[in-house]
């Protein structure tokens, strides 16, 4: 580990196709080695870096108070600007002026370093193979099959419980990917954020949905605590997407014909490819587009997959109107919502 | 032992230090240590100063920041969310960003922190790789270099799901149905992940220990044993005049390279601190709690998930087939085939080197990126194999931006992803080539003086100008790697593999520049007095 100042040279210089490593080339002084004047210069250039790094730091402390974040964002955003603005010039003052030193004032003369051999010494790597010799003898480890294989297996089968009580990380998935809140009967109720309380329902009537309207659409008591212990749980699962199109427009299979009423149609929200909800509607073709891998599906056409990483259409909602005109749902989604998993067609 | 009292402040300090952990053994190992000096081996630098930075300001937020979903009603001073049902883990991350002060600050200084600590390892990788640095006998710190790569993305990941915001949210949604889609395990896991279905009231509490404990502390010891091999190993430096594969030429550790590295984490502290105050990143008031049913458009996630994000954007839907009824999802698993693909690429890279070019001996002067051509070209393939992944998942904003059809955008995207590596491959390997020509003419002509000469019979001439023999020697000294036929092995059979090597190899290395050698330069035709750095001017031709 010796290092020595550059001496022009050295016995090691290689050869490679034929030419001479000619050594390092000359060092050149700088300005500040020869001039004082110029030293002195750098000197002080480095204070005042320091200095200024100062400066910064009473900035921030001062600003920490003057600028108090109040209820405006206005406020915040000053005083994130004002003590970041301190924090910044009181560090990269430091960080220049700890530069300027070292390029300017400190010795800029080359050290060199010689590499050794990785490994160690012969000697070393003899007594090391020694000792591991020693260990299997004393310890019988070779002569011993039987400790050593019981061991192993030991050994082999003791991290099991380690990974077992991980076992209650959570349930068994069950029936739960095949159900969600709707059945029959259940009424329709915007969606306007959040989870609305059971008495803040706005249910939908079929005659309020216009034809080219949309609605975010959840399931009647979702806000009800005993129907829905999880209700952002059930949620992700039962949101769901209603359009009324012209019935002209519709291509219906025959055997979902009542599935609709009167052209309005209800889909899962949710992507059948890693679940986003597809929340964008382009009123003019009828397509539903998801906003985080573009998988696109046509409304007209039982939102079959028109383009993107999707694969199944979203589930329909078979949807008709109850006494009072309000929508509600025939029954469940007929097939699982969302992403696709492995059970999805062995329930 | 000391054997006369110590009378300066230092000789004090020493002593007291010396005979309590025997210091000198560690300054006189360490504190004359040449670190070479390049603008380049400081991307590094720039991965462990900031994550040094995403440590201090995350510890910072621990102390605020509520790992939990219960719901309650915000109160607090910003009026869009005024008494909506929150949960304690978005209540408080409102709290530290509107409320705490400084808060903001740190935070913002946290995620900018993030992105570039990432950002760095990335750049720093690359480095390595389009020098050779990763060869003998550095190829288990590029593996653990790639492990660091892998738990900067897990770190980054487990961060950007814990305030519980929209976006965040549907991130987390994302990852879930990439575990639903694993074949066999997936609901299961999904299921123990978050507790039950998704999002449930577990899964910030649990991501939280990874992002606090488990992936900070395998970062450290990563870090540390990265940092151990640097030592071992020392550093490797770029061919020059008097650097060669026995020596290390720079700067000491005390006090330059200390001075400058110390003084470069400020600067890296101040380039943060200086984003942190200017430029918002995250606002999480603007997105709103997470709700399985809203989504904004154009969602992005942090730059370093976007390749996986990208790629499942690119993916058809038909690459999901089922046999009889059980689904295999490969428009899903694919993206996770494809990373984990590209990472076993990058942890066997340097041993699929050294057995294509046989060649195991210790280097220690770096490729310069042109006299690998091969190597080059493909790290410029993967490269592209990436970035095109990347940019898709900006295709939406990207096709918006253009006006282009969103559709047309992901067909070039998917061409892009078979084609772009290819001609990216191509175009590298020529330029190399062509570089490298470029320095055998310079070195066996000299440079061009731009002095034009008219000889008596009308010819005009431009004077060259022999190069002085340090630079000579940087165009001159290298090894080029070249086709290596099978060779029989000790029994004298040549064994299939190696039969593949050799193909490899010749696809690898027919096109070829061979470096200058001296005899070239010393043939008849060139003027040696130049070649001797004399102030001959030497005629060019």
């Amino acid at each position: 580990m010796t290092s020595k100042e550059h001496s022009g040279g050295g016995s090691q210089l290689e050869e490679l196709n034929g030419f001479t490593n000619p050594g390092l080339p000359e060092h050149k002084p700088r300005l500040a080695d020869s001039d004082p004047r110029a030293e002195k210069i750098a000197e002080r250039q480095v204070a005042a870096w320091f200095i200024l790094s100062m400066i910064g730091t009473i900035w921030f402390i001062v600003a920490y108070f003057l600028f108090t974040p109040g209820e405006s964002m206005q406020s915040i955003r000053l005083h994130n600007m004002f003590v970041g603005l301190g924090a910044a010039v009181a560090m990269f003052s430091i960080g220049f002026g700890a530069v300027l030193w070292a390029k300017n004032l400190m010795s800029d003369h080359e050290g060199i370093d010689e590499r050794h051999d990785i490994g160690g010494s012969e000697e070393d790597q003899a007594i090391a193979l020694e000792i591991l010799h020693q260990a299997k003898e004393e310890s019988g480890i070779a002569r011993r099959p039987l400790l050593r294989n019981t061991l192993i297996a030991a050994l082999a089968i003791a991290p099991l419980p380690a990974v077992l009580v991980f076992r209650d990380l959570g349930p068994l998935p069950g029936d739960k990917m095949f159900n969600t809140l709707w059945q029959k009967g259940t009424r329709l109720i915007r969606d306007v954020g959040g989870i609305p309380s059971v008495d803040s329902e706005r249910p939908i009537k079929a005659d309020e949905v216009t034809i080219g309207s949309a609605y975010h659409v959840l399931p009647s008591g979702i806000g009800d605590e005993e129907a829905a212990e999880h209700p952002l749980n059930e949620k992700a699962k039962a949101a769901v997407l209603l359009m009324r199109i012209d019935p002209k427009q519709l291509k219906e299979d025959p055997d979902r014909k009542d599935w609709s009423h009167d052209g309005i149609v209800a889909y899962s929200k949710i992507c059948t490819h890693v679940g986003c909800p597809v929340a964008l509607y382009e009123h003019q073709t009828h397509h539903l587009l998801c906003p985080c891998h573009q998988s696109t599906f046509d409304v007209t056409e039982h939102c079959k997959v028109i383009f993107g990483p999707a694969k199944r259409p979203l589930p329909q909602l078979p949807i008709t109107v109850d006494s009072e005109g309000y929508l509600v749902a025939q029954s469940d989604f007929p097939e699982p919502v969302g992403p696709t998993f492995w059970e999805i067609n062995n329930r | 032992m000391r054997t006369t009292q110590p009378t300066t402040t230092i000789g004090k300090a020493a002593s007291f230090a010396e005979s309590r952990v025997g210091a000198s053994v560690l300054v006189r190992e360490f504190g004359r240590k040449i670190f070479p000096s390049h603008w380049s081996f400081m991307l590094g630098e720039v991965a462990l100063y900031s994550f040094i930075i995403v440590v201090l300001s995350g510890t910072f937020l621990t102390f605020f920041f509520q790992p939990a979903m219960g719901e309650l009603r915000y109160e607090g001073p910003w009026l869009p969310l005024r008494g909506v049902e929150i949960s304690e883990a978005y209540d408080s991350t409102l709290a530290i960003s509107l409320e705490i002060r400084g808060g903001l600050f740190i935070r913002q200084m946290h995620h900018w922190g993030a992105l570039l600590f990432v950002a760095a390892l990335s750049v720093h990788m690359l480095r390595v790789f389009f020098t050779g640095a990763f060869r003998r006998p550095r190829e288990l710190n590029w593996i653990v270099g790639v492990l660091l790569v892998i738990m900067g993305m897990a770190a980054g990941f487990t961060g950007y799901s814990l305030p519980d915001d929209l976006l965040s949210g549907n991130g987390l949604r994302i990852i879930d149905g990439i575990l639903k889609s694993l074949p066999l395990v997936g609901t299961y896991i999904s299921f123990f992940l978050f507790g039950g279905e998704f999002p449930g009231i577990d899964i910030v509490a649990r991501l939280y220990t990874l992002h606090i404990m488990i992936v900070p502390a395998l970062l450290i010891a990563l870090i540390g044993i990265h940092l151990m091999f640097v030592v071992v190993h020392k550093h490797t430096q770029y061919p020059g005049a008097g650097n060669t594969e026995k020596n290390v030429v720079g700067e000491p550790v005390l006090p330059t390279f200390a001075a400058k590295g110390g003084g470069f984490f400020f600067l890296i502290f101040g380039l943060l601190s200086l984003i942190s105050a200017l430029f918002t990143i995250n606002p999480i008031w603007n997105y709103g709690p997470y709700d399985p049913s809203p989504v904004s458009a154009g969602t992005q996630p942090d730059w370093y998930i976007g390749w996986a994000d990208g790629f499942l954007r690119i993916v058809p839907g038909w690459f999901e087939f089922y046999i009889f009824g059980w689904p295999i999802s490969l428009n899903i698993n694919s993206a996770v085939i494809v990373m984990g693909g590209v990472f076993a690429v990058m942890f066997i890279y340097p041993f699929f080197e050294a057995w294509l070019q046989k060649d195991h001996r210790e280097h220690h002067i770096l490729d310069r990126p042109r006299n690998n051509p091969t190597r080059t070209a493909i790290g410029v393939a993967g490269i592209i194999f990436y970035c095109n992944m990347w940019a898709a998942a900006s295709g939406d904003i990207i096709a918006v931006f253009f006006q282009m059809s969103l559709n047309d955008m992901i067909y070039i995207f998917r061409f892009l992803f078979f084609f772009g590596p290819i001609i990216g491959y191509i175009i590298t390997k020529r330029m190399c080539l062509a570089l490298q020509r470029k320095d055998r003419e310079i070195a066996l002509h000299g440079r061009e003086t731009a002095q034009i000469i008219r000889l008596p019979h009308g010819e005009f001439l431009e004077r060259h100008e022999a190069l002085p023999p340090h630079k000579l020697w940087k165009l001159t000294a290298f090894e080029s790697p070249s086709y290596i036929p099978a060779e029989p092995n000790a029994e004298g059979k040549i064994t299939g593999t190696e039969k593949l090597r050799a193909r490899l190899s010749r696809f690898f290395f027919e096109d070829r520049v061979a470096p200058v050698t001296k005899q070239e330069l010393e043939a008849p035709h060139h003027n040696n007095a130049a070649l001797e750095g004399s102030d001959n001017k030497q005629l060019g031709h």
